[in-house]
């Protein structure tokens, strides 16, 4: 096997730790600014040609990550809003293959951001595994997030990945026991996403002593970056998560953004939270 | 093999913030299946509650009118709430007892899992909300208002083709949120583990109690036992009772307008299906190329579901169970000839069954016999079925109806 682009870097218990592209490129950024920004999309949502606008914007504005979700017809972890965006653009007969192909665009004009791409398994199983990190790998694609996929149905999905040096990102909630949390952490890569809440996306939160406790229970858990969201609109949501998390999720409010004022406010949208 | 496979199907493919949940679940069921007294207490109450042992009616009049196998009809439809489901959510029911939950939410299609939910909560004491695809809420508004009656809240699903699938979706939406204080009782053999091997464990009755009575009744083995199969719940019932023995096991998938025209659910038969893994499991869905789940088409709305129950999709692989499927034509035709010549109402979904072994018992031997599972009662799907048969005195009655309402 071989570990595509991986580094190795000293834990603080002293241990040496592989550490794949994606943990290194955000370790690196965040040698330069206290907390990194991610945002998603719906690919196809409202439609290709706006996802490239509102991309560009992302990237001209000092995003660092950005997940691509690849629509899929059954979004079991996906509230209303996304539910609607998967829904719409599936409609419109957008496809994989269209998916990958706008990849390939966006991440060859915007090398500056780190693209990943957010789907179900299906999506993923239909493909083909092997050929679908294959494809992704060449295209220049980071990590990958896929809500239904566990550690323990995901062990090829996993060894392949990282035979790639792709990121499989894996998930705390804060249902996890501190045990699941470190075994979990042990099979990641890239980043752990942090699941802010019960319940499913795009809901606001309170940063309260709750999920102050449950991120110092994460932080804990994995050496790993830490990436969180939760309904964060403002500068000062972000600010409150510095030295907490490294990187801040903007999830259903760039889409609710794009729906209700048009692409073209997203730049300033941007600007204002950083 | 890993836990919660069938052969290849399976699986439990579930977010991480459900793998507490299903942690504390999978210990609440292999307890209670270890545990002889549970069972025992689920006979009871199936016993007291729910009219069982149903019984398996020799059906003399179709028997001599095909002249061919001996006709036995096993009664699902003499359960509580008229179907096989009460088998299922009342164990269920015992399991959230001992767990402790006081909230229980389910998925409906044609809303007979949701009413025999409702009839359990309201008899255990706890909160009910059943998710039901916006379609399904307007084709099935009967069981909608006995829901309601029974204390249950019923949330109308509007993401999708607002249907089974869906209401699937919006269940598990639900129990993401409030996983501390409820449980999903899941209406089908489908789903993540420990879901399939678990409902199958409950309907296991119908098989337990079919396999003593044909031996009773008829002195030795059936041929064949058919079943319809949607989720497949009452199929993998009665098919336990049989599987280590010499009987042919029949599941009969809904044909719709037809396997051609792609207007039906039918997974195994066919060639529209293929392997997927959504909704928590790992099985034959009907889908497209990329994966995206495709409409289905059933006149039984019970059976208009994209995926099958694993443990079915194993048994069909390996050639252990016999895969069929009827067309709503044929379905209606079969019911027709069973109120007719015997009495007794098959439920649209139930009438599948009926149609393959009509097809099959003619050419069979009279010292054979044949189980039909009757998983549940029509007569309660009276609006759907007037509608299949598109009776014009039946119209004529809903048109005064609605005027004397507007007046």
């Amino acid at each position: 096997m071989v570990n595509v682009g991986v580094n190795k870097i000293a834990t603080q218990a002293g241990n040496i730790r592989l550490m794949n592209n994606l943990e290194a490129d955000l370790r690196d950024r965040l040698n330069k600014k206290p907390i990194l920004l991610m945002t998603h999309l719906v690919l196809g949502y409202p439609s290709l040609d706006t996802n490239y606008e509102v991309i560009r914007q992302m990237a001209e504005n000092g995003v660092d990550c950005i997940e691509m979700q690849i629509p899929f017809s059954e979004p079991m972890a996906d509230g209303p809003i996304i539910v609607a965006a998967n829904q719409k653009s599936l409609s419109k007969g957008i496809t994989v293959e269209d998916s990958f192909q706008f990849a390939e665009r966006v991440i060859k004009e915007f090398p500056q951001v780190n693209f990943l791409f957010m789907t179900y398994y299906n999506i993923v199983f239909r493909y083909g595994e092997e050929r679908f990190i294959k494809r992704s790998t060449d295209i220049g694609i980071k990590g990958f997030i896929v809500p239904d996929l566990p550690p323990e149905e995901g062990e090829t999905y996993i060894r392949i990945s990282k035979e790639h040096g792709m990121a499989p990102i894996q998930f705390f909630t804060p249902t996890s026991s501190d045990e699941r949390m470190r075994e979990v952490a042990a099979i990641g890569g890239g980043f752990i996403y942090c699941v802010a809440r019960r319940g499913v996306t795009g809901t606001k939160l309170e940063l309260d002593t709750d999920l102050v406790q449950y991120l110092q229970r994460c932080r804990a858990a994995t050496e790993l970056p830490l990436a969180v969201g939760f309904g964060i609109s403002s500068r000062e949501d972000i600010q409150m998560l510095t030295g907490k998390v490294e990187m801040a999720v903007i999830g259903t409010a760039t889409i609710r953004l794009v729906d209700e004022k048009g692409a073209d406010k997203v730049a300033s949208f941007m600007k204002k939270l950083q | 093999m890993k836990k919660g496979y069938f052969g290849q199907w399976g699986g439990m493919f579930v977010p991480e913030i459900l793998h507490e949940t299903f942690m504390q679940l999978i210990e609440a069921y292999e307890a209670a299946r270890a545990d002889s007294t549970f069972w025992q207490e689920y006979l009871e109450v199936m016993a007291n509650y729910s009219a069982r042992p149903t019984p398996l009616t020799y059906a003399h009049n179709l028997t001599k009118h095909f002249g061919g196998a001996q006709i036995y009809i096993k009664r699902e439809d003499l359960n509580q709430t008229g179907a096989h489901k009460a088998n299922n959510v009342m164990g269920q029911g015992l399991l959230v007892k001992r767990m402790g939950k006081k909230r229980v939410i389910a998925e409906t299609g044609a809303g007979q899992h949701g009413v025999a939910t409702a009839t359990m909560a309201a008899r255990f004491g706890f909160e009910c909300v059943v998710y039901m695809g916006e379609e399904d809420v307007i084709r099935q508004r009967p069981n909608v208002f006995w829901m309601e009656k029974l204390g249950a809240k019923v949330v109308p699903v509007r993401d999708g083709a607002r249907t089974l699938k869906d209401a699937i979706n919006e269940a598990f939406r639900d129990w993401v949120t409030l996983m501390d204080s409820t449980h999903y009782v899941l209406g089908t053999v489908c789903g993540p583990h420990p879901f399939p091997e678990m409902v199958a464990w409950f309907q296991s009755i119908i098989g337990q109690e079919a396999r003593r009575q044909i031996i009773d009744q008829h002195g030795k083995m059936p041929a064949r036992v058919y079943a319809c199969v949607g989720g497949g719940s009452n199929a993998i019932g009665v098919f336990q009772g049989f599987l280590d023995e010499d009987v042919e096991l029949v599941g009969v998938e809904a044909g719709g307008k037809g396997l051609d025209t792609g207007q039906h659910a039918s997974r195994m038969k066919g060639d529209r299906a293929a392997p997927g893994v959504t909704q928590g499991y790992k099985t034959m869905f009907l889908q497209n190329k990329d994966g995206q789940m495709i409409d289905t088409h059933s006149i039984a709305a019970g059976l208009d579901y994209v995926g099958i129950s694993p443990i079915l999709a194993d048994l069909g692989e390996k050639g252990r169970v016999r895969f069929e499927a009827a067309t709503d034509t044929e379905v209606l035709d079969a019911l027709t000839l069973t109120m007719r010549t015997e009495g007794v109402i098959p439920a649209l979904e139930s009438s599948h069954a009926f149609v393959q072994a009509f097809k099959e018992a003619p050419n069979m031997s009279p010292d054979e016999a044949i189980i039909i599972n009757m998983s549940g009662r029509g007569d309660k799907d009276i609006f759907t079925i007037a509608k299949a048969y598109d009776d014009p005195s039946w119209k004529e009655f809903i048109i005064s109806q609605a005027d004397g309402f507007r007046k």
